[in-house]
């Protein structure tokens, strides 16, 4: 339970502090590899609550992919810092709000759900032990009960894709494309002509 | 309770070095059999020097390098620039942790196995990309945006086939995927997966014909131009290690892990660990002897075969396989 405890605090705290980092740090590709520990460490608490398919889909999906191209556009893009921390006072008020609502919110969750017993119950969490894995309990509920907002999520997605596509698709016109079949299908007898030259005359 | 914790890491740390020894110095030998295999489809005789059949040629290179000078750029950015080649060797090594090498013989046996091995191996690019962009050079620049679009786009095809894999065994465990082959190894009714799987395995772990990111005839040593001495060996070590990782996931998801090719008396006594290592071994050579044959693919030609031929078909046997087995009544539980 004292290790089990140990790696919570570890996680948490590396988390929280690189949150903080990807906020502060004066580097854009430092802010996104941050946010890629936050990402790992995040994880790393689902691991300890016992959803493991959460995460490692979490390390799949956003590290693996999201923040692979994230990380490519902040390295590709010329950002100038600077420039980017003028508007800072201008900004402190919104972002000040936005932050002092969230704390709000927070603050109302924590203090009325007293009745749930993860705030009474004094030993600390531990991992659900069953005989399903949660990866087929996500499964058996997501295909049953949520079924078609399973599928309205795939179209969105399907449509956010197409959109994006569209979006970037420029097909401008004289661009010689190599054809792979076609110049995999090619023999001696459509590359090479056979031509009996007199002497003395061309062809 | 205080020595309860104590031997529980020191059993812990025992594990992992009773695997990660071995690993290491398999990729020792890995490196001598490649240069062996090399020279033998070559026609030459390759290393002979150190010791016998200059076997111990390995080492002495790695002894050679680590007491070179490690340089590190005066532009670079030190700190990532350093951490690259750590986060290449820690994640190539880290996906050990939950092959079964034998029944019962794995560091920890989690039910999301495949998945963790998949998420390790997508997390391999991060070293690439890192070091790419800390070293602040054109080359190795170019050969982290070539690895990442490329580990990106094969990972796609990979995950299609380790989910056609999925349905046929109704576990993401990998113990009981190797034990769900004991009527047929998967590479029998999946035999285009199995190939997808390995051409796509070539692609992520960077080895000809789709070494692009370090194509020594356009960019120079691709993404680790500018690394010396023990910061190169780590890339290194951890290019075979992933290599050795990526053969041992193909031969749990496809070869039947430890099983052995058929159930009868002589083979059947054979140790689990044994059959493992000789299929690894194989799959491996597979990997050698693709690099001594195919010449590089051209970069278009990477991103077609990994987008337009292997995604399309991967999807197409992901439906196939599941209607057939849901037509069939075979779903495993």
């Amino acid at each position: 339970m004292v290790l089990y405890s140990l790696t919570f605090y570890l996680f948490s705290s590396i988390a929280v502090l690189s949150a903080l980092m990807v906020i502060s740090a004066k580097n854009p590709v430092h802010s996104v590899l941050f946010l890629i520990l936050s990402f790992v460490n995040a994880s790393g608490l689902f691991v300890l609550l016992g959803a493991e398919f959460l995460a490692m889909i979490l390390v799949v999906v956003y590290v693996g992919a999201v923040a692979v191209l994230f990380l490519f556009v902040v390295m590709m893009l010329d950002i100038n810092f600077v420039k980017l921390r003028e508007g800072f006072l201008q900004y402190l008020p919104f972002g000040a709000l936005l932050g002092i609502v969230l704390v709000i919110e927070l603050g109302i969750l924590f203090l009325t759900d007293r009745s749930s017993n993860i705030y009474n119950n004094q030993t600390p969490l531990q991992p659900i032990v069953s005989e399903v894995e949660n990866t087929k309990m996500i499964g058996q509920i997501l295909y049953t009960e949520y079924f078609y907002l399973f599928q309205i999520c795939g179209i969105i997605l399907l449509v956010a894709m197409i959109g994006s596509i569209t979006l970037t698709l420029r097909d401008k016109g004289g661009v010689k494309r190599q054809n792979i079949d076609s110049q995999n299908t090619v023999d001696a007898s459509k590359a090479i002509e056979k031509k009996k030259v007199k002497i003395g005359e061309g062809i | 309770m205080n020595y309860d914790i104590l031997i529980t890491g020191l059993i812990i740390v025992a594990q992992i070095l009773a695997v990660v020894v071995p690993v290491l110095i398999s990729v020792a030998f890995l490196v001598y059999a490649e240069r062996k295999v090399l020279a033998l489809i070559q026609l030459r005789r390759g290393p002979n020097i150190v010791g016998p059949f200059g076997i111990l040629q390995s080492f002495a290179d790695a002894l050679k390098l680590i007491t070179k000078e490690n340089i590190i750029p005066s532009g670079s950015n030190k700190i990532v620039f350093i951490l690259a080649p750590i986060i290449t060797m820690v994640l190539s090594l880290a996906g050990w942790a939950v092959i079964p090498f034998s029944p019962g013989w794995v560091v920890s046996d989690i039910n999301v196995g495949i998945m963790y091995l998949f998420a390790v191996s997508s997390l391999g690019v991060y070293g690439i990309i890192m070091a790419g962009w800390a070293s602040n050079s054109q080359y190795p620049f170019l050969g982290a945006l070539r690895s990442a679009a490329q580990m990106v786009s094969y990972e796609v095809s990979i995950g299609f086939v380790i989910i056609t894999v999925l349905l046929c065994v109704g576990s993401l465990n990998l113990s009981k995927i190797v034990l769900a082959q004991q009527t047929v190894w998967f590479a029998i009714p999946l035999l285009p997966m199995f190939i997808i799987f390995f051409i796509s395995a070539l692609a992520e772990t960077n080895r000809l014909p789709f070494d692009l990111p370090e194509d020594e005839s356009t960019l120079v040593a691709g993404f680790f131009t500018e690394y010396s001495s023990a910061s190169f060996v780590l890339f290194f070590l951890g290019e075979y290690a992933s290599m050795i990782l990526m053969s041992s996931m193909t031969v749990i998801l496809f070869l039947g892990g430890w099983l052995p090719p058929f159930d009868v008396y002589p083979l059947n006594v054979v140790p689990g660990v044994i059959w493992f290592t000789v299929k690894v071994i194989f799959i491996l050579f597979l990997f050698i002897w693709v690099r001594g044959t195919f010449p590089r693919y051209r970069y278009d030609q990477l991103m077609r075969l990994g987008w337009k031929v292997f995604l399309p078909f991967s999807l197409f046997w992901v439906v196939a396989t599941s209607g057939f087995l849901v037509y069939f009544d075979m779903l495993p539980n």
